[in-house]
């Protein structure tokens, strides 16, 4: 058995600017997630507000019970027939994006459930309106709790983000499939794309625990 | 013409499911008056006091508070009116509350710089005077996980004073604290009856009910037993359960001097 990781070093430009397009749409993912789930696990607190409740739990039985590559499809083949065309591009962040906010939407409404009900009663009993004591008091000492499991749901995102590939962007995965089409070498390509994706998620998984470090430091926990 | 009371509850009812906690509850409390209501556990008084800010709805009567209708046959003040009427309102809790994510500064000053329109400049400077009151000045800028149980109710009560209350309501203050620490809570809530503020006080503390109440109140079961100036409930209770739990409560304490 013979390694030649020759394609690799010749191909490190490919790679190098598919590695940037991940961190892209990872990071558009990432974001957009944050802002949806934000929004949907306010709205899934309180089961006595029916609409929007309902509104709220039948997005993420939906995201979270169907394939990411199904939507992702839906979107950049599925929507044309309508008369819908985005560009890929945007395919892969709005679709990720959705598919992670519903999972960040219950990071979101566990952590927030988690904050003991006495800071509410002492925000309200000071005069503060819900909406007020929710933004004080209880929302930025959830987001502490939130750290850990967005972290995991940060790196998954990184992880899922090779499904994009199949969209015709020029990914991480895209180019080193690419790289293989004409060398043929597939286990030392995989391997570097393996590498690379290994970096991306480690050094998210540490800064994340170099926050967390930060904030239970100055008392936030 | 006699003075207002500043709370004054009617016929008070509350149920949780099938369990009746309140079963028709009258009373008043007056104006720079102190309160203390005392009874067995799940006898309703954290209840009573936790209607009396509109935490919980009472299903029946009526409560009206600083001159306003709190609740009245299960319909609560809007919630705008409600918001302002509980600024009126200081309430204590048993395990304190403290936002831990706030400085001691940030948690007094957050409800004036919010909801009072004060500066921060001014409302630092009214929490650094609270802080003095309550003999914490030198602990201004720690967090509320730094602190002492007793230090950390002293803090929720300059908290509850920062929005310059008409009346305090304290549910169990002292009930959290290990024993050496409750005296130092006790004295911050006497000078405080000293200045002449209105307090409404669920305890198990009996020394503190007889020293500093005007006026006890016995409850048992959803009901006021019986309420009067302490000597007389302390010293001739009228109904044989006051009896029977001061006796349980001076069996393990000692006697109420």
């Amino acid at each position: 058995m013979d390694f030649d990781f020759s394609p690799v070093w010749e191909g490190w430009r490919e790679l190098l600017h598919g590695t940037i397009v991940t961190i892209e749409i990872t990071l558009g993912a990432i974001i957009l997630g944050c802002l949806i789930g934000l929004v949907i696990g306010l709205g899934r607190l309180d089961p006595r507000r029916r609409i929007v409740y309902g509104l709220c739990t039948a997005y993420v039985s939906f995201i979270r019970g169907t394939p990411l590559l199904v939507q992702l499809f839906i979107w950049f083949f599925g929507l044309p027939h309508f008369g819908l065309n985005f560009p890929a591009f945007f395919c892969g962040i709005v679709g990720m994006g959705i598919y992670s906010g519903a999972y960040v939407s219950e990071i979101v409404r566990g952590a927030i459930q988690s904050i003991e009900r006495g800071q509410m009663e002492a925000a309200r009993s000071l005069g503060m309106p819900y909406r007020m004591a929710m933004r004080e008091i209880v929302v930025p000492q959830a987001a502490v709790r939130m750290i850990p499991p967005l972290g995991n749901e940060f790196i998954a995102l990184i992880k899922n983000s090779s499904l994009v590939s199949l969209l015709t962007i020029a990914d991480l995965m895209h180019e080193g499939q690419k790289i293989i089409a004409t060398s043929y070498r597939s286990l030392e390509v995989y391997l570097a794309v393996a590498l690379v994706y290994f970096v991306l998620t480690n050094l998210t998984g540490l800064g994340l625990r170099l926050v967390e470090r930060r904030l239970s430091a100055s008392g936030l926990v | 013409m006699a003075p207002e009371p500043i709370i004054s509850a009617r016929g008070l009812t509350k149920s949780f499911g099938s369990v009746a906690v309140l079963k028709g509850v009258d009373f008043d409390i007056m104006p720079s008056k102190v309160s203390v209501v005392i009874g067995p556990s799940g006898s309703g008084k954290s209840t009573l006091l936790r209607c009396c800010n509109g935490l919980e709805t009472a299903d029946g009567g009526t409560i009206r508070i600083c001159g306003q209708t709190l609740v009245d046959g299960g319909r609560m003040l809007p919630e705008a009116a409600l918001n302002t009427l509980r600024r009126q309102v200081g309430m204590v809790f048993q395990s304190f509350n403290l936002f831990p994510h706030l400085s001691v500064l940030g948690n007094i000053t957050i409800g004036p710089r919010k909801l009072r329109g004060l500066t921060d400049t001014a409302a630092e400077a009214a929490a650094r005077r609270l802080l003095d009151k309550v003999g914490l000045a030198h602990k201004a800028d720690a967090y509320p996980i730094t602190l002492s149980g007793g230090q950390k109710q002293r803090v929720a009560i300059a908290r509850a004073l920062a929005m310059e209350p008409q009346v305090m309501l304290f549910d169990e203050p002292t009930s959290a604290l290990d024993p050496e620490l409750v005296g130092e809570v006790l004295q911050v809530m006497k000078d405080l009856a000293a200045e002449g503020m209105t307090m409404m006080v669920v305890t198990h503390e009996m020394g503190f009910a007889r020293q500093v109440a005007d006026m006890v109140s016995v409850m048992d079961h959803g009901l006021v037993l019986e309420s009067g100036p302490p000597a007389q409930v302390f010293d001739d209770p009228q109904h044989p359960r006051t009896r029977e739990f001061l006796q349980a409560v001076t069996t393990r304490d000692g006697p109420v001097l």
